[in-house]
C-alpha cells in the first residue's frame, strides 16, 4: 500500500483521535467524580466554566466557575497525573456560587468542574485547555 | 491581539507580519497610563516601523494579570522590597531609607534613564549595579547576587515608581562606546543555530516560533514576573536564556557585554513607558 | 516550610446592607506539588496551602480545598454577602501546620 502525504496525516489524526479517548475518561478522574456525587447522575445545565482556549503557560492557567445555587464545585484537571484541583464549598453568606483561581496544567487536556446543587443534584462543565510549549526557556 | 494556533502557524509559515497593531495602551489601576506604542527613534535608521510593547504580544489572560496590582504576583516582591528598603544593614548601619528617605518619591523617575553614565566611577551602570554600589560603598553591607530574588525585587520597587513615564535612556556622550559595543552585539549570530537578536525580535516580531509568540524584545516591562518561573525575572536573566536557546556559550549576568547590550535594548525603547514588574509566560 | 508567607486581601470600605461585594485574596506561598525533583534528584516534599476559608461575622462565605495543582501564590476571587457592619475573617492553613489569617472590616449603611 503507498500512503498519500493526505492519508498519513488523515491517519495520525486517526491516532490521536483514539488516544483521546482513555484521556478524558481515566479511572482516577472516574474516582473522583464518584466520590463527590456519590454515582448520582450528572446533568450539564446550570454550571459555567470560564478558562482559557489556549493558556501561554500551563504553569498559572486562570479559570472562574459558576453555578447559581451550588452548594460545593469540585474543580478537576483532567489530564495530570494527579487530576484534583480544588472545591469550593459555599457558605450561606456566599454573594454568588462562583469563584475564580489559578491553576497548573501539566499539558493539553480537559478541565471539568463538577457542581452540587442544594437539591442534590448534580451537574458538570467542562472545556479544553491547549497549553502551548513554547520554545523560549530563560 | 488575540491568535488561534491555526492563524499563528499559518504566520510562522509565511513568516510575514501579521497585520498592522492599533495604537494603543492600557490602565494599571484605572490610573497609571502605559503607552504601548512608540515612534521609532531616529538612530534605529527605520528598523522597526513602530515600537511595541511586549504586552501587545500577549494573550487576554496574561495581559489582564497585569491591569491591576492586586492582579499582578510581580507586585508580591515589590512589597517584599518595601520592608528591606527599610533594613538597616552593614558595618555603616544605614537602610536605603537612611539616605533616600522615601522610594516612593526619591526613586520617581530613576529606572527611565537607566542604564546610565557614572562619572565618578567612569562607567555605564545599570540599576542592579548601582543597588550594589550603595549596599558595598554606602552601607557597608555584601552585595547581591546579580540576579538573585533580593536585586530583582529591589529593582522592581524602584522600576514602580518610573510607571508610566517614557523610558529615556541616554546613547550619546560618554556611552556613545558601550551602546555601539550593544548594538554590534545585537546583529552578531550567536550559538550553533546562528541566530542574532535581531533574527527574532526585528525581522520575525509578530510571528511565530514554535509556539511561542515573538515580541520585539522590549525590556521596558523587567524585571517581569514570569508565569513560567512564578517569580521576577531580570533583563539579563533573560538575554542568558535567549542565547542560550541559539546554543550558545553564553554571557553572565553582569558582565560588561550584558551591560552593554542592555543599554542598547533600553534604548530601542526609548519613548515606550516603564511597565515593570510587567507580567510574562 | 515556607518562608514570607504574606496573606493579602482587598475588600470595599463600606457596602450597602445585603449587597453582594467582590473579594480578591493572594498569598504568597510556593504551593510546592510534591512532584518535583532537586538537582541531585530527589523529590521535593510537598507543601502547599491546604485550605482556604472566608467568615464573615463567624458565618461561612466559602471554604474551600486546596491541591497541588492549584498555583505558586494561591488567588481566589469570590463574592459576598454583606447583611450588617462586620469584620471578615480569612485563613489559610498549611501542610507544616501554620496556620495565617487576616481581617477586614466593612461598614454597611
Amino acid at each position: 500500500m503507498k500512503l498519500t502525504r493526505r492519508d498519513s496525516i488523515l491517519l495520525a489524526m486517526g491516532a490521536s483521535a483514539a488516544a483521546m479517548v482513555p484521556f478524558t475518561a481515566n479511572a482516577a478522574v472516574e474516582d473522583l467524580i464518584n466520590a463527590f456525587t456519590g454515582g448520582a447522575a450528572v446533568g450539564d445545565a446550570g454550571i459555567t466554566l470560564i478558562a482559557p482556549e489556549i493558556a501561554e503557560n500551563g504553569n498559572t492557567v486562570p479559570v472562574e466557575v459558576d453555578a447559581p445555587g451550588a452548594v460545593a464545585i469540585m474543580l478537576l484537571a483532567t489530564g495530570n497525573p494527579t487530576p484534583s484541583v480544588a472545591t469550593f464549598n459555599f457558605g450561606p453568606l456566599a454573594g454568588s456560587q462562583s469563584a475564580s483561581t489559578r491553576i497548573r496544567l501539566s499539558k493539553t487536556q480537559n478541565v471539568t468542574a463538577i457542581a452540587k446543587m442544594a437539591d442534590g443534584s448534580f451537574a458538570q462543565a467542562s472545556s479544553e485547555v491547549k497549553v502551548t510549549i513554547g520554545g523560549c526557556g530563560g | 491581539m488575540k491568535m488561534t494556533v491555526l492563524k499563528s502557524a499559518i504566520a510562522g509559515l509565511a513568516l510575514v507580519a501579521s497585520g498592522a497593531m492599533a495604537e494603543g495602551g492600557f490602565e494599571i489601576n484605572g490610573e497609571v497610563s502605559i503607552t504601548t506604542h512608540a515612534p521609532t527613534p531616529d538612530y534605529l535608521d527605520g528598523a522597526l516601523p513602530e515600537l511595541i510593547s511586549g504586552w501587545e504580544f500577549r494573550s487576554a489572560d496574561t495581559q489582564a494579570m497585569q491591569l491591576d496590582d492586586f492582579d499582578n504576583p510581580g507586585m508580591l516582591a515589590v512589597e517584599a522590597a518595601m520592608v528591606a528598603w527599610d533594613e538597616v544593614e552593614g558595618t555603616a548601619e544605614k537602610s536605603c531609607a537612611s539616605c533616600h528617605g522615601s522610594a516612593e518619591e526619591s526613586m520617581v523617575g530613576i529606572r527611565a534613564v537607566y542604564p546610565k553614565w557614572n562619572e565618578t566611577a567612569g562607567e555605564v551602570r545599570t540599576l542592579a549595579m548601582q543597588i550594589n554600589n550603595c549596599r558595598t560603598e554606602q552601607m557597608g553591607a555584601d552585595a547581591w547576587k546579580y540576579d538573585g530574588a533580593d536585586m530583582s525585587g529591589m529593582e522592581a520597587l524602584i522600576s514602580v515608581q518610573s510607571r508610566g513615564m517614557p523610558v529615556n535612556v541616554a546613547i550619546d556622550g560618554p556611552v556613545a562606546a558601550t551602546w555601539e559595543q550593544g548594538r554590534e552585539m545585537y546583529y552578531t549570530r550567536y550559538g550553533q543555530l546562528e541566530l542574532s537578536c535581531a533574527n527574532c525580535h526585528e525581522q520575525n516580531y509578530d510571528n511565530n516560533i514554535r509556539a511561542d509568540h515573538l515580541s520585539q524584545g522590549q525590556i521596558n516591562g523587567f524585571p517581569a514576573y514570569r508565569l513560567k518561573t512564578a517569580g521576577l525575572v531580570q533583563t539579563h536573566n533573560r538575554f542568558k536564556g535567549c542565547i542560550r536557546d541559539t546554543r550558545a556559550e553564553t554571557f553572565s549576568p553582569g558582565s560588561a557585554e550584558f551591560v552593554a547590550l542592555e543599554l542598547y535594548v533600553a534604548s530601542r525603547g526609548n519613548g515606550l513607558s516603564v511597565e515593570a514588574p510587567s507580567v510574562r509566560p | 516550610m515556607a518562608d514570607n508567607v504574606t496573606p493579602r486581601v482587598r475588600v470595599p470600605r463600606d457596602a450597602a446592607a445585603g449587597e453582594s461585594i467582590v473579594i480578591k485574596t493572594l498569598i504568597s506561598h510556593p504551593m510546592e506539588s510534591g512532584q518535583r525533583k532537586d538537582g541531585d534528584g530527589n523529590l521535593i516534599p510537598r507543601s502547599i496551602i491546604n485550605r482556604f476559608t472566608c467568615e464573615f461575622n463567624g458565618q461561612s462565605v466559602v471554604d474551600v480545598t486546596l491541591e497541588p495543582a492549584i498555583s505558586t501564590n494561591p488567588y481566589f476571587e469570590f463574592q459576598s454577602l454583606v447583611p450588617e457592619s462586620g469584620t471578615f475573617t480569612f485563613t489559610w492553613y498549611d501542610d507544616d501546620g501554620s496556620v495565617y489569617t487576616d481581617t477586614k472590616d466593612i461598614a454597611v449603611s
